[in-house]
């Protein structure tokens, strides 16, 4: 990664995490607060992002908005992680046909198309941000566990650890220095390119009506709510989703530019 | 034989796979709290009549021992029987004959336009200079990021509503395809894109391709000869990926452009918490991505020479 990549990259992460955690710094105003006289204000000087249909400031709502989203986004980018590093790590590791099992469950789950997973688990849980979390967490987590495997193995049959073990090194020893550190670099690549894709997922529940409820300001949640006035008032789903795309477009990049390639999560 | 070998493992493997699946429902079933009748009902917000409940109980036999009930559920199965959605008030495998070709049509079209817009771009790609090529890569890179329901969006908003040029709903007629279409495309064209312009690369960089051009072929030559299949063998081993997210995308897709199918028929069983249905839905898309797997390497096979052998 070049010196510019990283500080794009550093700067790009500071403006989002400032955003979500104290959004009233950029955005002053209220994200909820209505004013029906200036409904459907098209984006000027005055509201950049235009109004909605009650008056409320399209800018505003964005950035408040990325609290949820991002939040969302990351929890379950982590809980999809979390259980693919146990599986994969498990599967490298254990004996071989314990590992021909867990191969097959995750193909069994690999098989099931993410958003079809996402709702199928939704079924069951019924709607909200808990089990919006938990369905693209879990439905993310068999292609991770996928790739840790494939990860593992990998290191697990490299010349360095071959050598520690001639050299008589112990397992905790072999796993601190040799392994944690070589799958670290391309697991954060990983998951650089997976919070992107949560964070889509995630909006699109929402947007389907199974995520964060209306009134919150989510981007996924109000493009759908301004799906409704399409014809009338663009600018109430085009910035959500622009800020979505630019969420994504950069952690694609930021995590391309740690190494990793894209492939199918 | 050697075919009748691959296609029994083939079969064998899906169905473990389709068991399993079945299997993660069951459980997942059991696991919602309080009444399991209920649950396969819609849950304690649908208010199904004693006599529905009663009749669930019996139908799926909630009484009998768990094991029993597991057996049962997979002989259920096993006869194609799914049960009746209580939301369409249709025997499931009915609603999924109807909602499944509108769907599978929609993602073929969108997997063959993805294809040609993936190639064509690689091709101009591989022929641009430097600042084409930089240009090539930010497009890639946000078509790739774009989400299904914001480009189908801005789509609506760019064809339909300022240029009135086409339907912004899927009106059955040809130019009513064409926006759902190119929702779905463009996300995966920017996918293959990538990939094929990596792989592209390094088979026109390498000696077989010098040999070619010191032969005397032309650029355009070795790359239709050469290039294509090396660009194009990555891409296809992507296939089973890229059905199943046009499938994820379908259900966005459908329901932003009111296109009947199987993802708007998913989206209104799982608002309704219809169990059987959602059932029936998710054994049949792992079916389909176990069959689309299978013909990806079946045909990977045909194109690539070094895995005929293997």
């Amino acid at each position: 990664m070049s010196r510019t990549a990283k500080i794009l990259s550093l700067l790009f992460i500071a403006f989002w995490v400032l955003t979500a955690f104290v959004p009233a710094l950029i955005a002053p105003a209220d994200p909820l607060a209505i004013n029906p006289s200036q409904a459907f204000q098209a984006p000027s000087g005055a509201h950049i992002f235009g109004t909605d249909e009650s008056g409320r400031d399209v800018f505003t709502r964005v950035i408040h908005g990325a609290g949820d989203s991002l939040y969302i986004g990351l929890a379950a980018t982590a809980l999809g992680m979390g259980l693919a590093l146990v599986l994969g790590t498990a599967a490298a590791l254990a004996p071989r046909w314990l590992d021909e099992v867990i191969l097959r469950v995750l193909e069994a789950l690999y098989s099931v198309p993410s958003l079809l997973m996402a709702l199928l688990i939704i079924a069951f849980t019924g709607p909200g941000v808990g089990p919006a979390i938990v369905a693209v967490g879990l439905s993310t987590a068999p292609g991770y566990a996928r790739l840790v495997r494939s990860q593992i193995r990998t290191l697990k049959n490299s010349e360095m650890l071959e050598a520690a073990t001639v050299l008589g090194r112990g397992t905790w020893r072999k796993v601190r220095n040799h392994l944690v550190p070589n799958a670290l670099q391309p697991l954060l690549a990983l998951v650089t390119l997976g919070i992107g894709q949560a964070v889509i997922w995630a909006a699109a529940l929402s947007f389907l009506g199974l995520g964060t409820p209306p009134p919150a300001p989510e981007w996924g949640a109000m493009l759908s709510a301004g799906r409704t006035y399409l014809h009338l008032a663009w600018w109430l789903s085009f910035f959500p989703g622009l800020a979505i795309v630019v969420v994504a477009a950069g952690a694609t990049l930021i995590g391309r530019a740690l190494g990793g390639k894209v492939k199918a999560i | 034989m050697k075919l009748l070998a691959w296609l029994g493992r083939k079969v064998g493997g899906a169905l473990v796979v389709l068991w399993l699946v079945a299997t993660a429902i069951f459980i997942g079933v059991r696991l919602i709290p309080g009444d399991p009748a209920e649950a396969i009902m819609g849950g304690p917000g649908s208010q199904a009549s004693a006599e529905a409940l009663a009749n669930a109980r019996s139908e799926y036999g909630l009484d009998l021992p768990i094991v029993s009930q597991y057996f049962l559920f997979l002989a259920k199965l096993i006869r194609l029987d799914f049960g009746t959605s209580y939301s369409f008030k249709d025997p499931v495998l009915q609603i999924m004959g109807e909602v499944l070709p509108p769907t599978i049509n929609l993602a073929l079209m969108a997997l063959a336009v993805a294809w040609l817009l993936a190639l064509l771009l690689a091709l101009l790609a591989m022929r641009a200079n430097k600042f084409g090529q930089l240009l090539g890569n930010a497009v890639e890179i946000v078509a790739a990021a774009v989400p299904h329901f914001w480009l189908g969006a801005v789509l609506i908003m760019l064809f339909s509503s300022m240029l009135g040029w086409l339907p912004a709903v899927a009106n059955g007629t040809a130019a009513g395809l064409v926006l759902p279409v190119l929702t779905l495309a463009l996300p995966l064209a920017g996918f293959l894109t990538q990939l094929m312009r990596d792989s592209l690369n390094t088979a026109m960089g390498s000696q077989f391709a010098l040999a070619a051009r010191a032969r005397g072929e032309s650029r355009l030559t070795v790359f239709r000869r050469h290039g294509l299949r090396h660009a194009a063998l990555p891409a296809l081993g992507l296939t089973g990926w890229a059905f199943s997210s046009l499938l994820s995308g379908a259900v966005v897709v459908e329901a932003i452009f009111a296109r009947p199918g199987l993802g708007r028929s998913l989206l209104s069983a799982v608002l309704a918490r219809d169990i059987p249905m959602v059932t029936g839905i998710a054994l049949f898309s792992a079916l389909v991505y176990i069959v689309v797997m299978a013909l990806t390497e079946a045909i990977e096979r045909l194109i690539d020479p070094a895995g005929a052998e293997s």
